[in-house]
This record gives structure tokens, sequence and C-alpha cells, in this order.
């Protein structure tokens, strides 16, 4: 009894060893911003709340509009779904008289893909139906790999995804940075819509620095806002609004390539309160110390089939 | 040395067409779910994409199939060779466990046809932790049935088939405890990635070593119940000081279980959640109480010996590890944003039909193929 048990922790050690002589490749998983990436930058104190980005998305993308309760004149979800890519929500308390502010006032925000840098969808997805475009970042969804799982809704910190549940054959939806476009040097269809400039489409680092440019603006002061994208060359004269002094999606579980402006606390806005950490990447760094090469398993499985022979048979 | 053998008997009881009646139901609403889709028969939504098929038909059914791997790992890594009366009837619940697990996923998916893909090199992405699940699920089935062959072949007469397998057989019991090892604790891993959307009494970096652990003794916990229900409806021999012994090894397992969880969460600084009053604080009470009340039964030697207390014991540990489950990825999920989920009728019914044919299978296996020994 004893010499097999010996036997047994010899295995394990062994194994243990080979486990911990390999270097940390487990950590060395860092997901970093794309050189070429682009982005929007969407900055909620320009926002009028005219929905017109809806109305571009819907027609970027051949979108019915989506018509709530029984009546047929109005575009109006609630929320993102299978059939909206994009919405506008407001945000209201008290009176509601001011425009971006959290106290006795009023906001809008913008919700869609936030094509994060280390995204979650891409990570949990089994069959590699949700990729992170290797230049531009944008993260896209093929219908021809996916078989319907939705862990990428259990994944998705924002919620995104959304699924055809009454569809039966259905797909995931979710907005794409219209890269149909995108790839043809043309803008989404939000970005060219929108008349106010509130959303912005650029290169990644270009939206970051007119983040900070926006960020040191003094409010009340006016400044020339780019339209549409910061290429465009049209611009807006306007007064500078009181920024929070943070920019959403610069950190949060890793940043993203959509970036949010506000006056008012992303939380009031429906905004998840998010660490900068991926937790995609904690499973990740878990599946591979334990799996890589399958190393581990495979000497697991060595030292149980030198048990389970040695044992003799049993009778099964 | 006794042998297995069929139980023998009507297979048409009562229970058996109660059961098949359950079951012709139930394919109603599936063939709805396939017809109209998903949202015609279940409440799973954009909130809470998963429900119960995946908690409990999945997760739970899979986790139920645990008495064969716990038995396996105490059989042969342990060498105690004594518990091997017990391990046919819990191999074969595995196989339905798992089996079964498999159809849930196939109703449960939204592209079911193009499920293969997961199999296909090109389409696996191996950096998702249910991918992983996927494949060695998919392997544990094979392997399951290959195990349980020796059964079939018994009942065909076909000795010669069934003792080449058994010179073989130690790869595949070799593997029936490595892939089990691997996925249970990978079902913890799948909620990781959950983050902020699974309450932080459930959520941990340790989800994988609290599903590995309490997917043993939930193991143990249907092979306890399985032996004293069969007791008592069928004439077996008695199994309780068998049962007992193992019990020790299960109080401490659970000993261990209770001083990781609690400490991980007192660590992360959100103890406080449990006393709050609400329903997720109750719930993880709840769910530990019904581990730490049989553990204190179980560390009385005395009582190691009683029957009563030991299926107690038990059913108090299979309910604690179903609701920990059941906690990680329903009750302790919220998406935010004012999203519900409670299933719907015909959502619930698919999971009782594929209860039902998991018990008609039970029956039938029991009574026509050697797996029980006889008195």
């Amino acid at each position: 009894m004893e010499i097999k048990r010996r036997d047994f922790l010899k295995g394990v050690a062994g194994g243990a060893a080979l486990a911990l002589a390999r270097p940390t490749l487990a950590l060395a998983r860092e997901k970093i911003r794309l050189p070429d990436a682009v982005g929007i930058l969407y900055d909620a104190t320009l926002c009028i709340g005219c929905k017109t980005c809806m109305v571009g998305c819907r027609k970027a993308n051949d979108l019915p509009p989506e018509m709530q309760g029984a009546q047929t004149l109005w575009d109006n979800p609630v929320d993102l779904s299978a059939k909206t890519l994009n919405i506008i929500k407001k945000y209201e308390h008290g009176t509601g008289r001011d425009k971006d502010r959290e106290t006795d006032g009023y906001s809008f925000i913008k919700r869609h893909c936030m094509h994060c840098v280390d995204p979650a969808c891409v990570s949990a997805c089994p069959a590699t139906a949700l990729t992170k475009d290797k230049k531009t970042g944008i993260v896209s969804y093929n219908k021809d790999a996916c078989i319907g799982c939705r862990y990428c809704q259990v994944a998705c910190p924002f919620n995104i995804p959304k699924f055809e549940w009454d569809n039966p054959f259905p797909k995931i939806v979710k907005c794409q940075l219209c890269n149909h476009l995108v790839e043809k040097g043309e803008l989404p269809g939000c970005c060219s819509a929108c008349p106010t400039g509130a959303s912005l489409f650029g290169s990644l680092t270009g939206l970051l620095e007119e983040a900070k440019r926006r960020q040191n603006m003094a409010p009340g002061k006016y400044y020339d806002f780019p339209l549409s994208s910061l290429e465009s060359g049209r611009t807006q004269d306007k007064p500078a609004a009181h920024y929070i002094p943070a920019l959403y999606g610069e950190t949060e579980v890793g940043g993203t390539q959509v970036l949010m402006l506000s006056g008012v606390p992303f939380g009031k806005l429906g905004l998840p309160d998010l660490p900068s950490g991926s937790y995609v990447a904690l499973a990740e760094n878990i599946q591979h110390t334990l799996y890589q090469w399958m190393i581990l398993p495979i000497v697991a499985l060595g030292g149980l089939i030198f048990l389970v022979k040695k044992r003799g048979d049993k009778g099964e | 040395m006794k042998e297995e053998q069929p139980l023998g008997g009507k297979i048409l009881t009562p229970t058996f067409l109660f059961c098949l009646l359950l079951f012709l139901i139930s394919l109603l609403f599936i063939g709805k779910r396939f017809i109209y889709g998903l949202g015609a028969v279940t409440h799973m939504s954009d909130g809470y994409p998963w429900g119960i098929w995946i908690a409990f038909d999945v997760v739970i059914g899979t986790a139920f199939g645990c008495g064969g791997y716990a038995l396996a790992l105490l059989i042969y890594v342990f060498n105690k060779g004594e518990y091997h009366p017990l391990l046919r009837p819990a191999l074969m619940t595995s196989l339905f466990g798992y089996s079964l697990a498999g159809v849930a996923v196939v109703i449960d998916v939204g592209r079911y046809w193009q499920l293969y893909n997961i199999f296909l090199p090109w389409y696996m992405n191996p950096s998702s932790v249910l991918l992983e699940v996927a494949l060695c699920v998919g392997a544990y089935v094979l392997v399951l049935w290959v195990e349980f062959t020796p059964t079939f072949l018994t009942k065909l007469g076909a000795d010669t088939a069934k003792s080449r397998l058994k010179k073989i057989m130690f790869i595949f019991i070799a593997l029936g405890i490595l892939l089990p090892t691997m996925h249970q604790s990978s079902l913890g891993t799948v909620m990781l990635v959950a983050g902020s959307k699974l309450s932080p009494l459930w959520w941990t970096g340790l989800l994988p070593l609290l599903f590995l652990i309490s997917c043993i003794f939930l193991g143990w916990g249907i092979v306890v119940f399985e032996s004293c229900v069969s007791a008592q409806r069928y004439t077996l021999p008695d199994e309780t000081h068998l049962l007992g012994k193992l019990s020790a090894v299960m109080a401490w397992l659970i000993a261990v279980y209770l001083a990781v969880r609690f400490a991980d969460v007192a660590i992360r600084g959100h103890l406080n959640l449990a006393f709050k009053g609400d329903l997720l604080g109750n719930m993880f009470l709840l769910e530990n109480l019904l581990l730490l009340v049989p553990m204190c039964i179980l560390f009385v030697p005395a009582n190691r010996r009683k029957a009563p207390l030991l299926f107690l014991s038990a059913v108090s540990i299979v309910l604690a590890a179903t609701m920990y489950r059941f906690n990680c990825y329903i009750i302790g999920f919220n998406p935010g944003d004012g999203w519900r989920y409670f299933p719907a009728f015909g959502e619930i019914f698919i999971s009782i039909g594929i209860v039902a044919i998991e018990i008609m299978a039970f029956l039938w296996f029991i009574k026509r193929l050697p797996v029980y020994r006889r008195a």
C-alpha cells in the first residue's frame, strides 16, 4: 500500500515540477490598443437627443424600424435589441432643467457595442463567431460560425450582444462599427448622421487626444468641435460644457474603442462601474496555466493510467 | 464474489408509464421550441441568456453524474477497492446525467444545426472556457459509454469481446478520472467570465476549485442516495458500512470546502453581504448551512453507521451543491437594468421531460442489465 502511494506522490510531484519549471507564459496575455485602431468618441454634452444617429444606423445596416406598442408610426425601441444596434437614452433628475447637470438636470447617453480592446465576447465564444479585426480592432460577428450558445451575452460586461429569441433560426446581433463602410473609407452610419458632432469617428489615438483636449477646456469658453469625424474638416464653434474629469472606456475592462465624455457621472447614465482588469484575462490565465499544450493533463493521464493498470483488473 | 445481475420484473410499472406521459407532453413543447424559436417556450432573455436548461440540466445534471467520478477516484487513485460494488450503478447515473445534458444543450443552443462547429479545428477558439467544457464533456460521454459496454456485452453473452475490451479498459478508467476533473472545475471558470455581473458572494478566482471540491461530495451524496433508495425498493445487500466509511472522508472534504469558501468571501471583504437579510444573503447562508449541518452529523462515528442519518445527510449535501450551482449561474447573476428571470411553463416541462426519460432509462437498465448485485 505504502509503495503504491509513494508512486502516486512521485507522479504528482513530477507533474508539479514540470508545471512550475515552465516560464510564466500564462501571465503574458497583454491586450493593448492596436496602433491603427478606430473608434467613436461620444460626447454627451454635445448630444441633443435628436436620435438621427439611430436613423443613420438603420439606414447603414438596412434595418427596419422597431415599433413598440400597437402604433406603426414611430421607431421607438426602449433598449438595444435584435432589431436595434444603437440607442439614445435620457437621464433626468428632479426638475430636469439644466443640460448635463447631475442634480435637477438631464443628459443623453448613446449605447452600442464598445468594441473593447480585450473583448470578453471574443474570448468567450467557443466557435470563434466573434472576432476582433487585427487592424481596426472592430469586433464583428460571423453567423456561419455561431452555434447560438449565448455565452457572449453572459460574458459582455455591457450586455451588448442581443439574440433573436423569436426566430427559429436565430443570430446574435450587435453594432459592428459599420465595418462594411469603414473598410471602404466611409464613416459609420451614426457618425455621418450626427448633426452636432456628439458621435465622432476617428483613429483611437486621435480620439484619445481629442478627449484630453476637451477635458482641458474652460467651461463656457468657445472652441471648435469637429463634426462626423476627426478628418472631416467640418467643425462647429460652441461653448464647452463642464465635463466630469473622467473618460469612460479609457481603462474599463482593459479599455474600449468607444469612448464617452459627459457632464453627469457615468453611473447615473447607466454605464457599469468596471475595474481596469479584464475578467476574461483572468479566466484565460487559469486555463492556460492548467492546459497550455495539454502538458498537465497528459502528465496527469500518464500517472492515472499507471495507477489504474497497477491496481489490476477490478472486474470492470 | 457476488456478480451483478438484472433485477428483472415488469418494465411498464406505474412510475415508468407516468414518466412516459411526462416525456410525451414535453415533446410538444420541444416541438414548439424548434418551430417558433426559444422565446416561444422560455423566459430566457438578453439579460438572462442562460436559464434552467443550462443551470439545471447541464451544470447540475452533469454534477449529479459525479458519483462515478468520485468512486473512481477512491477506488483507483486511493486504492479503496472495497467500494467497487457501488461503481456500476454510479457509472450508469453518470451515463444518463451526461448524455441528457448533451440533449439539453442541443435543445438550448440557438444554431443547433451548426453545433458541430465547435469540433472543427478552424472554428475552435482555444481561449474559450466553454470550448474546453464542451470538448471535455463530449469526450467523457464517449468514455462513459465505453466503460458501460461490458454491462451490455454480458447481457448479449459476448464474452470474447468483453474480455478484449477489459484488457484496455484501464485507459478509459484513467480518462474517466482526468476528464471530469477538467470540466467540472471549468464549469466554475465559465462563470468567472461573468465578472461584476455575478454577486461577490459567488464570484471568485477560486470558482474552479470550489466547483471541483463540491462535485466530489455531490457525487458521494448521489451514490448514498441511490444506494439507500434502491435498497428500499429492491432486495439488495446492505451497503451502509461501506457508505459510512466513505462519509468520514466527505465530512473532512466539506470542512475544507467551507473553510475556503468563507475565508475567500471574507478576504475579498464581502462577508457583510451574507447577513443583509436579502435573497442573495439568505441563499448564501442556506447553501452553506446545508453543508455545515450534515458535516457535523457525519463527524460523529456512531451517526455514520445509521442508514437514515446517512441518507438525510446525503440529501442535504446534494441540495447544497445543487443550490451552489444554481446560485452561481442564475440567482447570483444580475446583469443590472432591472432584468428578471423565472422559467416559463414550457421551459420547466422540457426539463421535466428530460428527467422523465432519464428515470425511464434507469428503470429499464437496472431491470434488464446486470447493474446491481443481488442480496
